[in-house]
């Protein structure tokens, strides 16, 4: 390690952002020149903000960084760029109506007098994208791209800039594992060619995997860093969680009871006219989960947005408990005892300025048990948020907070104790972990088995593949408004079967799919 | 986090403190520019409006109908909605209210009722156009309600004009109003009407609606984030349309109330322009309704001491206009004492933190 040169230092950072949340304190970060360099921790332990520091995104509190030996003070992502850092967002930040060359170019264009030069700009694009291996044309327009070939423009356009150290924003959420598996390549031909990356995943098996150091934070505090090879994930786990924490999901044999929802011949019309979901039939019933995997935007939002009432649908019927819902709005669904957990908690799932306590009755105020003639009852409304808080394990200082001062785990553990204290029937649970931490993810899953072990039907939309394989009992696979495959029985299956079915390169016959409506 | 609301609340009276003094500050300068007797103009405006019991009055008359459109304001902006209708709405509610006071003979007692009612039903109906096409055709409201105040203004003064006149006088006013109609003063050597009294009850009953009732946590979490509302099952364009018509209703009630407490007749060419005055007041007591009558008041003092200082130097009283729009800005600028606060909030978390050392900021 003596021999590595520091490319990166940061030392004693503390970060309290405007509204009180201390989301660094006081931590050392230190990384080498062509080294994979992972960043794990739960949600909210800090991650984010310190490559947002780096990133010259967010300013510290206090603290020192030091690029290659020399103290630098980061006042924007301009010139975090400038100094060779280079950021892949979680999000993408890409202009989807242009192609892949104009993506890359955005605002560092190669010019001839006042023109853009378009014919060097592809060309240059070519050259770094066959320089490391990645199969990408750069005339393609961006909206036409997969989510795989989206993120390789988006390291192309950090490479682009001049980038040596590149930061990655848990970059295989939204990855199939085929495809995780050729970013792996890539990354690992971009460290032997003197890159740095910064690996930023809570996946302790792709740490394993791709990474040499480990860095691991907890609560703002930097837990040390370890050398990849002598820890196991174990040990990271626990480190992460500050205690031992059972990655395996443990459950019985479920017991199946009725059916709950009938979907048959579903089709749904997008705006574009696209079919975003086509002759759809399935079924659940009481006491299994269903999990339902594919790549994002294969249907799976425009299904969750029926079943509750968000989005009419063109044709075919939804029956749940027996009740054709084509005219129903939220509430009428909601009546029927079917709970929500959205895919976005803060646009969808709740108001960020109002309270906690707010937050988990939005959907239940007008009931008895809080109010009388549209006049709110107080005190069982403080009552119940503290209940709920204390219940849910929601971690903050009072329930009359407001929710957006929450990490992100906290939040979704609020929008969970709305959704599971109505004593729902069904339980819809879109991406219900997305960026949870390990320690609020073990919680929901246990919940959500708990409802399925008490006769509760659960439909899991989930794009980690861990999760629909751990916590399913039967699985449905989804492409293009689809069903490519469905498996009964979901023990008997691995990530690499699925992942054919998701990318559409596999598909059952008719007769293995039909199992699903389980002979309606 | 209650070192932040207290951090919070220390913040706001401080920016409020800062703005009220930068408001004088800005009203000596411009006094001193352009007054030959600057002595007499400061006195004028800062003590003149406290130099009298009829005077002090006025501080109270000019605040009560600048209540009822901040109480609209602040029920439509918590809906997350930004209809400007509170002006249109105030000034149609003169004319309803004018119209029952001329040609409705009703009983002592009742008539003023039933004219201020009427005022909030006009003032509900016109706030509800903008609100229908937004529900409907997804029109913006903010277009729809300002294009609408001039159609309103104008049809008030078409209808006193050919309707309403009074014959006899030359300048532009209706026909007197019935003595059964007027609402009676209150304090006596005051012109302090009932109407202040109707003021102060509705921004109790606002507040009470607003954080009291399921309607008005259904109104706020539709306000903040209309989206997570409709995935509730809280009906959206029906709160957004409600939120609406109440605040025309207030606003409608405000313009009844003000007509018929300090006037006999309607002699307005133009409007007045106690809409776009509570959007002012509505800010200063930060969207909450029990802080509405002390913002009120404070704007009124600032009216009446322009007022006196028009009269008795040679400032005008346009003087206030400039002072409101510096509130606003004042107001509304998120990075005032932003530093500080930030400064204050650092402290307080590294010390729950158990964090010694020096506070290093920016």
């Amino acid at each position: 390690m003596e021999a590595k040169r520091e490319v990166l230092r940061m030392e004693n950072i503390v970060k309290v952002y405007s509204n009180g949340v201390m989301a660094n304190k006081g931590i050392n970060f230190s990384i080498n020149a062509g080294e994979i360099h992972a960043l794990s921790g739960e949600n909210g332990a800090g991650k984010s903000t310190l490559m947002k520091i780096i990133f010259g995104e967010e300013q510290p509190t206090s603290g020192d960084i030091y690029i290659n030996g020399q103290k630098t003070v980061i006042t924007s992502p301009q010139l975090a760029i400038k100094l060779g850092i280079g950021m892949v967002h979680q999000h993408f930040m890409l202009v989807s109506s242009m192609t892949v060359a104009e993506n890359v170019i955005l605002g560092v264009e190669p010019t001839k007098g006042i023109l853009i030069n378009m014919k060097h700009a592809i060309k240059q694009v070519e050259e770094i994208a066959e320089k490391y291996n990645m199969n990408i044309n750069p005339k393609m327009k961006v909206e036409d791209l997969t989510v795989g070939q989206k993120q390789k423009v988006e390291i192309l356009k950090a490479l682009f800039r001049g980038a040596k150290i590149l930061i990655l924003d848990e970059p295989t959420a939204v990855l199939t594992p085929q495809e995780t598996t050729e970013l792996f390549e890539e990354l690992k031909r971009l460290r032997d060619s003197g890159y740095t990356i910064i690996f930023i995943s809570h996946k302790l098996n792709e740490v394993k995997e791709l990474c040499n150091r480990i860095t691991i934070i907890r609560h703002g505090k930097s837990m040390g860093v370890y050398d990849v090879k002598t820890v196991t994930e174990q040990d990271i786990s626990n480190l992460m969680v500050g205690r031992d924490v059972i990655l395996n999901i443990e459950k019985s044999a479920p017991k199946i009871g009725k059916t709950t929802i009938r979907v048959s011949d579903l089709t749904i019309i997008g705006e574009n006219g696209k079919h975003c979901i086509n002759r759809l039939s399935f079924s659940l019933r009481e006491g299994e989960i269903l999990g339902i995997a594919g790549v994002e935007g294969n249907g799976q939002l425009e299904l969750v947005e029926a079943l509750t009432g968000l989005r009419k649908y063109n044709a075919g019927s939804i029956e749940i408990c027996g009740k054709e819902i084509s005219q129903c709005n939220v509430k009428d669904i909601r009546k029927l005892a079917v709970s929500h957990i959205p895919e976005d908690r803060m646009t969808t799932g709740a108001a960020p300025s109002l309270s906690i306590t707010e937050n988990m009755l939005s959907d239940k105020i007008s009931s008895n048990s809080f109010s009388k003639h549209g006049i709110i009852n107080k005190r069982a409304i403080k009552q119940y948020g503290i209940d709920m808080v204390k219940q849910y394990q929601i971690l903050c200082k009072n329930p009359d907070v407001s929710i957006d001062s929450l990490s992100g785990g906290n939040i979704q553990k609020a929008v969970l104790a709305r959704e599971l204290s109505n004593n729902p029937k069904i339980i819809i649970a879109d991406q219900p972990t997305r960026g949870v931490d390990v320690g609020a993810t073990e919680f929901i899953h246990k919940r959500l088995i708990n409802m399925r072990d008490n006769k509760k039907s659960v439909l899991l939309i989930s794009s980690d593949l861990n999760e629909v394989l751990g916590l399913s009992d039967s699985i449905i696979v989804m492409h293009e408004g689809r069903i490519a495959a469905y498996f009964p029985d979901a023990a008997k299956i691995t990530e690499l079967q699925l992942g054919g079915y998701m990318l559409g390169i596999e598909k059952q016959s008719e007769e293995e799919i039909k199992e699903v409506r389980h002979g309606q | 986090m209650d070192s932040n609301k207290r951090i919070r609340l220390i913040v706001d009276i401080t920016k409020l403190i800062i703005t009220i003094l930068v408001s004088c500050g800005l009203v000596t300068l411009i006094v001193l520019v352009t007054s030959s007797d600057p002595v007499n103009a400061f006195s004028s405006f800062f003590l003149g409006p406290f130099t009298s019991v009829r005077r002090i009055g006025n501080i109270v008359e000019a605040a009560s109908p600048l209540m009822f459109t901040a109480l609209a304001v602040i029920m439509i902006f918590s809906a997350g909605q930004f209809s400007m209708i509170s002006e249109g709405a105030f000034f149609i509610g003169t004319l309803g209210a004018m119209m029952i006071a001329t040609s409705v003979p009703l009983p002592a007692g009742i008539h003023p009722i039933v004219a201020i009612l009427v005022a909030g039903a006009m003032g509900a109906a016109v706030a509800l156009i903008p609100a229908v096409l937004k529900m409907k055709w997804q029109v913006s409201e903010v277009v729809t309600s300002l294009m609408l105040n001039y159609v309103v203004q104008f049809f008030a003064i078409y209808m006193v004009s050919y309707h309403f006149r009074e014959i006899s006088s030359s300048s532009l006013a209706s026909i007197e109003f019935k003595d059964t109609s007027i609402l009676p003063v209150i304090i006596r050597g005051t012109r302090i009407h009932l109407g202040i009294v109707l003021g102060v009850i509705l921004c109790i009953i606002t507040y009470f609606l607003l954080y009291r009732t399921t309607f008005g946590m259904k109104l706020r979490t539709v306000g903040n984030n209309a989206k997570f509302a409709h995935y509730s099952g809280i009906k959206v364009t029906g709160i957004m349309v409600i939120s609406q018509v109440i605040a025309g209703a207030l606003a409608g009630m405000g313009g009844g109330a003000e007509i018929l407490g300090m006037y006999n007749r309607f002699k307005w060419t133009t409007s007045p322009g106690y809409g776009w005055s509570g959007i002012v007041v509505a800010l200063l007591a930060r969207d909450n309704p029990l802080m509405v009558p002390l913002a009120a008041l404070f704007m009124g003092y600032l009216n009446v001491g322009a007022n006196i200082m028009a009269r008795n130097s040679d400032v005008s009283s346009e003087v206030v206009q400039i002072i409101q729009g510096v509130m606003i800005l004042m107001i509304a600028a998120e990075a005032l004492l932003k530093k500080w606060k930030q400064k204050m909030i650092v402290k307080a978390a590294k010390s729950e933190a158990g964090m010694k050392g020096d506070v290093i900021n920016d």
